[in-house]
């Protein structure tokens, strides 16, 4: 047993406290703008942490640069802000050297589908156990002001004076492209809703993928009241739940149907139609998952929230641990006489 | 016909062919037969960055070069005595390293109208001219291959594929080797395929017994064993050497290996030979880019890992960035450079020493590192030892700068005992009580490493500047003015705690040769030489980079000359003329080749 093993055996079994929110709050300032999005995706979290029965010493919290890679610093939890766009690359190898421990990232639009893209997608793909938070707010916040990965075409900025001509990413289509085995939607200003998402992205196995639609009340105020705010959510968002159809607005008067391949909006009160002619979800549905997530493109269908897809398959960091097992066992553990002495050698006197 | 046996106290061979004709192969299978044989001996390897280049091309010529003797061998040789040259390109791309009178095999059935014109030739220069400056023996390689394998019913392709061990039977012969290792070798390589060995066991013997029976060869050679120290020996490259030494930190410190990297020649045999021996519980991770590579190293190294990256100058470049942040995280990370020709792409396969400023200096704001440079492909071995060693004790980065010469380069190497080898002693924090993540060593200045998985420990790390002792975030003036004193003076301090410098040769005198990395051989063979003629000239070879041995200073002011000889234009001597005040000279070339000993001489020539 090696050192890391003995501290790992040592702790192994001694019974989690009955942890509290508050425990989850470190005694650093939260410094981020009063109103942010962010103040509430925090909450959140550390609301949903004592639900898990992990020991605190047991969380990692990694982040990259930008104000969401703020959030390890505000968390009782072992913390690591990283660079820019690293935190998933980070992450990978700390849960490949450690699967013991349950690691959460913390990253932004810019931070995840700019600069960090690569890691984003290579770490969705390779399924490494992580729960990653994406705090999309269509905005550079942090160096004020210029418009982002996910900033819709047009956008006035302060690098955009005359309206962006760039096309955004939709984070959600992305991450199921990259076969994010759980892929979901939520919205800072629906707690339930949130706790809900982090709940199920802690219970996956493999990497889980949520995008947070976040407000960012200086740079890019409103981007999603749309779909947040009381007048105008119920009309206009789509709440997923597994085996159930697709109804929404606040009669629960309205569904979705599908026409060929086509999601339309069709109501459940002119007699036409009824609850059984709309489309399921369907968690398990890979091919739905991503009709789903292509529906933010048409502003005449609600926004979907909710876990898109969710499906068991290999994960990257506990085959990697299996095989050794498995090498191990062929082999015989290493060593290095052996190793150094093996193959051709020869004696001079 | 009777043959002669002529003694020689050295030799260099050089194998030349296309990319696909298994020149490298060749050359292996004779440098380790020649091992065995108890000679000194240094490799050149020297291939195209193209997998398989157009055939008969003189861009894809691959050649291997091996120096043996009876004698301390320390280059990979400046001049060949034989040239092994299986098509017109690889004569006429060799030709130029063959010493006046050296020995020519040449496949006769290789310089066919298409190869003559792929290489440029208007006439067959076997047939003109050559003979007057060298010895050339052309043999029809492929047809006696053929005529070998006749009865096997083999396809064209795989019988063309043997013809390397009929040239490598030849050689064989010719230097009075056994062959019976190479068969060893071919039993375990190819047994999955009895037909494969049959095969190039008859060519190999085919290529032998030719030599044996022919008339066209008089003479035999015979290469006594080299008077080495006493014990047991194998060969090794330094690629190997980089894997094993890591592999033995890690024994020796009780931590899991972590390897983040991305391929990139000529490093990417680290990963490889890393991969394989995973049963020490070694974990490589292919990464998606050079970025993933050094980052996903220090999330391991965060947890607990020894925590490798290894790479070459475009990777260097895009890991600066995670260097930067390993050194503010004060975390143990060990960075390899395997140095290849630049800038940019730059040459891919071939050697250079041009990264010393990159990893010295190479990044934003005041970022010391550790740097240290291995000087043979068997030195790689105790450097990446020593690399570890660092990082653990100091809570840093390290940079271990190799280079392609000392990557694909073997010599042999006297096999360490493993308990001789000092124990790494790293030490995780558990006790919460007074925990602060920056407090520090009061001798080595580091931090402790306190690992997540430790009770009561939940802190928080990042890149943004650090109050002293806390760790917290903190942008007050004074505290930054000393926290980046705090780091240079961490890194200064192991310099009490690295091996003083050694000259070989006088104390004192009219010239001191100065050196780094993989000049080693050839600096200390060129400085023998000038010694043996009485003249007053030393070699200093350093191996810790950054912070220099305390006494090196002392050592350059008892030299009236310092030459400082590099592949570069001249990069450590800018570091030592800045730090001594000296008027260092300097000696360079950037061929994207290992220096010439003789060229060398020369220079040490115009100076005393």
């Amino acid at each position: 047993m090696n050192l890391v093993q003995e501290i790992i055996a040592e702790n192994k079994n001694q019974a989690v406290p009955k942890y509290t929110a508050k425990d989850f709050s470190s005694d650093q300032d939260v410094r981020w703008c009063p109103g942010c999005g962010d103040y509430s995706i925090l909450a959140q979290v550390q609301r949903v942490m004592p639900e898990l029965g992990i020991p605190k010493h047991n969380l990692v919290f990694i982040s990259g640069i930008g104000c969401s890679s703020r959030f390890p610093y505000y968390m009782d939890t072992y913390g690591f802000h990283g660079i820019h766009g690293r935190a998933p690359a980070i992450a990978t190898g700390l849960k490949v050297a450690r699967p013991d421990l349950t690691v959460w990232v913390a990253t932004g639009d810019g931070d995840g589908l700019s600069i960090g893209g690569n890691h984003l997608i290579h770490v969705c793909r390779r399924n490494v156990d992580l729960k990653i938070l994406l705090f999309n707010n269509q905005i550079y916040g942090l160096t004020k002001g210029q418009y982002s990965p996910t900033s819709e075409y047009g956008k006035v900025t302060k690098s955009t004076p005359f309206g962006s001509v760039d096309s955004p990413f939709n984070p959600t289509l992305l991450a199921l492209g990259a076969e994010s085995s759980f892929v979901a939607r939520t919205l800072d200003r629906d707690p339930k809703h949130m706790q809900y998402v982090i709940r199920r992205a802690a219970e996956h196995k493999g990497t889980a993928f949520i995008e947070i639609y976040q407000n960012c009340n200086v740079f890019n105020d409103g981007a999603f009241f749309t779909f947040t705010e009381k007048e105008s959510k119920d009309e206009n968002v789509l709440f997923l739940e597994h085996g159930k159809p697709m109804v929404f607005g606040k009669q629960k008067d309205k569904g979705i149907k599908l026409e060929g391949f086509t999601p339309t909006v069709v109501s459940l009160t002119d007699g036409k139609y009824s609850v059984n002619d709309l489309m399921v979800h369907n968690e398990k549905d890979t091919m739905l998952s991503f009709i789903l997530a292509r529906m933010s493109s048409f502003p005449n269908l609600p926004r979907p929230v909710g876990v898109f897809y969710q499906m068991q398959r290999p994960i990257y960091d506990v085959e990697m641990e299996r095989q050794l097992q498995l090498i191990r066992e062929k082999k015989g553990v290493g060593n290095l006489e052996t190793l150094l002495n093996h193959g051709e050698t020869w004696i001079i006197q | 016909m009777a043959k002669v046996l002529e003694n020689l106290d050295e030799v260099t061979i050089r194998f030349a062919g296309d990319s696909g004709d298994g020149m490298q192969l060749t050359g292996t299978q004779f440098t380790s037969t020649t091992a065995l044989m108890g000679n000194d001996l240094s490799t050149l390897p020297d291939y195209p960055a193209e997998i398989r280049a157009p055939a008969g091309t003189l861009f894809g010529v691959s050649g291997f070069q091996i120096h043996f003797g009876s004698t301390e061998i320390n280059t990979p040789g400046d001049t060949c005595d034989v040239l092994v040259a299986m098509n017109p390109a690889a004569l006429k791309v060799n030709l130029r390293s063959l010493r006046d009178g050296g020995i020519i095999i040449a496949n006769t059935d290789g310089f066919d109208a298409k190869n003559l014109k792929l290489a440029g030739y208007d006439k067959n220069p076997l047939e003109n001219g050559l003979t007057e400056q060298f010895q050339v023996f052309p043999v029809a390689i492929t047809k006696l291959t053929d005529l070998a394998l006749a009865d096997m019913n083999l396809s064209t392709k795989l019988v063309e594929r043997s013809k390397n061990f009929f040239a490598l039977g030849m050689m064989y012969w010719m230097f009075s080797r056994p062959i019976e290792p190479t068969e060893r070798w071919i039993d375990d390589k190819f047994k999955k395929s009895p037909e494969l060995i049959e095969a190039n066991k008859r060519v190999l013997k085919a290529g032998y017994a030719f030599g044996e029976t022919t008339e066209i060869f008089a003479v035999r050679y015979e290469v006594k064993p080299a008077s080495l120290q006493p014990g047991k020996y194998r060969s090794i490259t330094g690629n190997e050497a980089v894997a094993w030494g890591l592999i033995a930190a890690s024994v020796k410190s009780g931590l899991e290996l972590f390897l983040g990297t991305y391929p990139i020649t000529p490093a990417s045999d680290i990963l490889h030979e890393l991969s394989k021996h995973k049963n020490f519980n070694i974990k490589t991770f292919q990464a998606e880019d050079e970025i993933a590579g050094v980052t996903s190293a220090i999330g391991a190294s965060y947890g607990g890992a020894l925590a490798v990256t290894t790479t070459s100058g475009p990777g260097m470049a895009l890991k600066t960035e995670g260097i930067g942040l390993a050194l503010m995280l004060e975390l143990p990370l060990i960075i390899v450079d395997v140095q290849r020709g630049g800038p940019s792409t730059g040459l891919p396969t071939k050697t250079e020493q041009a990264d010393l400023l990159q990893a010295v200096y190479g990044r934003n704001s005041e970022a010391p590192v550790p740097v240290i440079a291995a000087s043979t492909p068997a030195d790689c071995f105790n450097m990446a030892f020593e690399a570890a060693r660092i990082a653990i004790k100091y809570m840093t980065p390290v940079i271990l700068l190799t280079d392609g010469y000392l990557a694909n380069g073997a010599e042999p190497w006297l096999i360490p005992q493993v308990s001789s080898l000092p124990n790494i002693c790293p030490t995780f924090v558990t006790n919460p009580e007074g925990f602060q993540p920056y407090s520090r060593d009061e001798k080595t200045l580091s931090r402790p490493w306190a690992i997540p998985g430790t009770p009561g420990l939940e802190h928080r790390i990042g890149g943004l500047e650090k109050q002293h002792i806390t760790g917290n975030v903190n942008y007050e003036p004074e505290n930054h003015e000393f926290m980046v004193k705090m780091r240079q003076n961490k890194v200064d301090g192991i310099a009490d705690d690295i091996p003083l410098a050694t000259v070989e040769g006088d104390e004192k005198g009219d010239l001191l040769v100065v050196g780094w990395g993989g000049t080693y051989g050839a600096i200390r063979t060129a400085v023998e030489a000038k010694r043996r003629e009485g003249k007053s000239v030393s070699h200093l070879h350093i191996k810790h980079l950054n912070p220099f041995p305390k006494n090196l200073g002392e050592i350059l002011y008892n030299f009236k000359n310092v030459l400082v000889a590099e592949i570069n234009l001249g990069q450590l001597v800018k570091m030592i003329r800045s730090k001594y005040l000296v008027p260092a000279l300097s000696y360079n070339r950037v061929l994207g080749l290992p220096f010439k000993a003789s060229d060398l001489e020369q220079e040490i020539d115009k100076i005393v």
